[in-house]
């Protein structure tokens, strides 16, 4: 059977054989850990503790500062070192509570939860939102708001995102392969919530054994299918992985729920397998170590707030100096201008290249020769949206159904004149977005 | 540690393809027509070809150093107009058209535009036409085996007979690239095999040009009449290699069908009711001027309004 998809996408080198067959490692932090108050989309938590507190292992030290946001737990015991601006991976200084690793991982009591078969789905999602569960895929979105849609009855679908479509990236990999269970059970969980849904557990047909033992597992639960996805980037955008699942279409206008659809990526998923079953809240994250420029490529159990420099290291350093280094992997990540910034609820990888193929070429002019439009997810056509861009020309942007795209990166890495189309998309859309809001 | 990591914006890896491959690639496309263009004439062929590349590349290097602009010549889009502006040449055309043709193509109708991929006509066919237009008599004459021929097309609309076989290996008068069908079908496979082109463009054409002919040449669907249309007249050239140039031609995919078939019309027009029995040239550029219009009646529908399926 080939694999479900959508139309367009790209396919770029993978580079996941550096690090697919390296188990999960705890990662051990040492000194300063520091703590981002927005590390998801919403308003920023407020701090709970002040400078000078000892704080456990599991302890809350920020609630979140409205609905759409989220709590924050301590990942190591310690003391408050100071409450201020730090720089994290995108380059921003984000207001950061600093605490001082003292090592004994003294732990707090675990969540005040019910047991599971005392709890109502509001309980449920209470718990999740007590645990401080937000979209681990990148986004960040508070994972508690994404499961209280208007109408429950009416979502149909609860998506795992298992494609891992991104390049380079083997977490969500890993975890399927060493804690399967854990995901199938948290997405048992997420259907108490939606009674007329089914689970789905789409994975990308460059992971056959994850497909194996996910199918082995679900084999009597009625309510959960595993759905394999032909390997294509960007198989994992919320939207493409609906549609490519579902046959539903959502554009950007709409919310998945309004499809009837929930999804959610796999280490949020364990997260709240965590949260519901094991009273812990999120305080720990896998991330992939990898790139040609580290010399030990490695998957991480990494507690936030850890020093991305230290975690390099601890891979065995850098192998010749690299000249990216990544917050995410190569096609959606930041790139980074300085190493010393935390692990966050959202940082799936740190990818490190000894050579930058976007400084290598030099932007020339488009000769119209249609690839962009070929490959891009949303059908839109990024060559004209990025000269209108360049030009301020919002209505013909707009026109050209600018606000569809999703900002994958398709576009960008197949052109031929290596134009930043994406780059110019993205930010006209910014602006465009910042106005409506107004 | 900080000034020596790079940051641009992502995606932070890229395609291998570039435009210096692609046009090398369409120049590649070319060699087969070339090299018989060269066979069949001989050296006087071979002549013109190397005066018009030059002819092209030069002007190109020389007025983006006159205008102090980054010189493109390395992409070599600058080539691929000179081979294509000598494949439309006569084989025994005097060393100076293919000069005149040359710099007029790159300054009028391509730079003036703003360079590569901004220009709204084929820079090569624009060059082409211009000639014509200047110097009918020349650009027309087609000496073949000694003696001044009627291209067979030409012969066609007179109502005599014509050698198909010696059409479609190119063993007929005519320019130096379009003669030999054969030659000009293996370059365009090798467009399509690299997906450098798809056949939209050429197929929309072709078959309408087909059912054009069928209905309004008089000699309705006699197969015989409609393959020597097909082969003659830089038809196969035409539609490959000039009316799939990128520039000038639409982005969006319906837009390229509404092309050719723009294309089949018009070819259809020139050679029933015009002048002369040929007509792809002027028809390439007549509907190059449409092409804005095609696409702001084609844009495609977007993922999640009608475009995902
Ligand atoms: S891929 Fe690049 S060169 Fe081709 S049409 Fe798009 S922007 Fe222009
Ligand atoms: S325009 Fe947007 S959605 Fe389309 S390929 Fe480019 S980045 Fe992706």
């Amino acid at each position: 059977m080939s694999g479900l998809t959508f139309k367009g996408g790209v396919h770029p080198y993978e580079g996941k054989e550096l690090s697919k067959d390296k188990p999960i490692l705890r990662f051990m932090p040492q000194g300063d850990m520091v703590f981002p108050l927005s590390q998801h989309i919403g308003a920023p938590a407020k701090p709970v503790v002040k400078k000078g507190d000892r704080v456990l292992y599991g302890q809350m030290i920020a609630e979140a500062g409205g609905f759409v946001s989220a709590n924050i737990y301590s990942s190591v015991s310690g003391t408050v070192k100071s409450i201020g601006k730090h720089r994290v991976a995108t380059g921003d200084m984000v207001e950061s509570i600093i605490i001082e690793n003292d090592g004994l991982y003294e732990a707090a009591e675990g969540l005040p939860i019910k047991d599971i078969n005392d709890m109502t789905k509001q309980d449920v999602i209470d718990a999740v939102k007590l645990a401080g569960i937000v979209g681990m895929g990148g986004a960040g979105f508070p994972t508690h708001v994404k499961l209280s849609p208007k109408d429950p009855d009416k979502i149909y679908y609860c998506i795992v995102n298992c494609s891992e479509c991104e390049p380079y990236l083997t977490s969500d990999y890993r975890r399927m392969l060493e804690e399967p269970d854990k995901l199938v059970a948290g997405l048992k969980i997420i259907l108490c919530l939606f009674d007329h849904a089914e689970g789905i557990l789409a994975v990308e047909d460059n992971k056959p054994e994850c497909i194996r033992n996910l199918k082995e597992l679900t084999e009597n639960e009625k309510r959960i299918t595993v759905k394999t996805l032909k390997t294509k980037y960007p198989q994992g955008a919320e939207r493409q992985l609906i549609y490519a699942t579902t046959r539903r279409a959502v554009n950007s206008s709409m919310l998945p729920a309004d499809a009837g659809c929930i999804v959610n990526n796999v280490d949020t998923v364990v997260s709240i397998y965590h949260a519901i079953i094991e009273k812990r809240p999120l305080t720990e994250r896998i991330v992939t170590v990898t790139g040609d420029a580290i010399r030990e490529p490695q998957n991480y159990l990494v507690p936030i707030g850890s020093n991305v420099r230290q975690l390099i290291e601890t891979s065995g350093g850098f192998k010749t100096t690299p000249e990216k280094v990544i917050s995410g992997g190569p096609m959606m990540g930041f790139a980074m201008f300085d190493l010393d910034v935390p692990i966050i609820k959202t940082s799936s990888a740190i990818t490190c290249f000894t050579r930058d193929e976007v400084a290598q070429y030099e932007p020339s002019a488009c000769i119209n020769c249609g690839r962009c439009a070929d490959v891009c997810p949303g059908r839109v056509i990024p060559a004209r949206l990025a000269s209108y861009a360049e030009n301020g020309n919002e209505e013909k942007f707009l026109k050209y159904n600018g606000m569809e795209c999703c900002e994958c990166g398709c576009c960008s890495y197949v052109c031929p004149a290596k134009r930043q189309l994406t780059q110019s998309i993205k930010t006209m859309r910014k602006l465009l977005l910042a106005k409506k809001k107004k | 540690m900080s000034d020596l990591l790079n940051v641009s914006s992502g995606p932070h890896v890229r395609s291998k393809y570039t435009t210096s491959k692609i046009m090398g690639l369409v120049l590649l496309a070319l060699l087969p027509a070339t090299g018989y263009g060269i066979y069949h004439f001989g050296a006087g062929a071979a002549l013109i070809v190397v005066i018009s590349v030059a002819t092209c590349v030069l002007t190109e290097l020389v007025y983006e150093l006159i205008m102090k602009q980054k010189v493109t010549v390395k992409d070599l889009s600058a080539a691929v107009t000179g081979l294509l502006l000598a494949l439309n040449m006569p084989p025994t055309a005097a060393w100076w058209l293919p000069v005149i043709g040359g710099i007029f193509a790159i300054i009028f109708v391509k730079m003036l535009f703003g360079g590569l991929g901004q220009n709204f006509m084929n820079p090569a066919l624009g060059g082409r036409c211009f000639l014509v237009i200047c110097f009918a008599a020349r650009m027309t004459d087609f000496n073949y085996d000694g003696m001044t021929q009627a291209t067979p097309l030409a012969l066609l609309r007179a109502g005599e007979a014509v050698n198909l076989k010696d059409m479609v290996f190119g063993n007929i008068a005519g320019t130096i690239g379009e003669t030999s069908v054969i030659a000009i079908v293996i370059g365009a496979c090798i467009l399509l095999a690299f997906g450098i082109i798809d056949l939209r463009i050429p197929a929309s054409y072709i078959i309408t040009l087909i059912v054009f002919m069928g209905l309004f040449s008089g000699r309705g669907f006699d197969p015989y009449y409609l393959l020597a249309q097909l082969s003659g007249g830089g038809l196969m050239l035409g539609a490959f290699f000039m009316a799939t140039d990128y520039a000038t031609c639409p982005i969006t995919d319906t837009g390229k069908i509404v092309y050719g078939i723009c294309l089949g019309i018009m070819t259809g027009i020139f050679r029933c009711f015009g002048s002369s029995a040929e007509g792809v040239s002027f028809a390439i550029i007549f509907c190059n001027l449409l092409v804005p219009l095609i696409e702001e009646y084609t844009l495609p529908k977007c993922f999640g309004k009608g475009g995902e399926a």
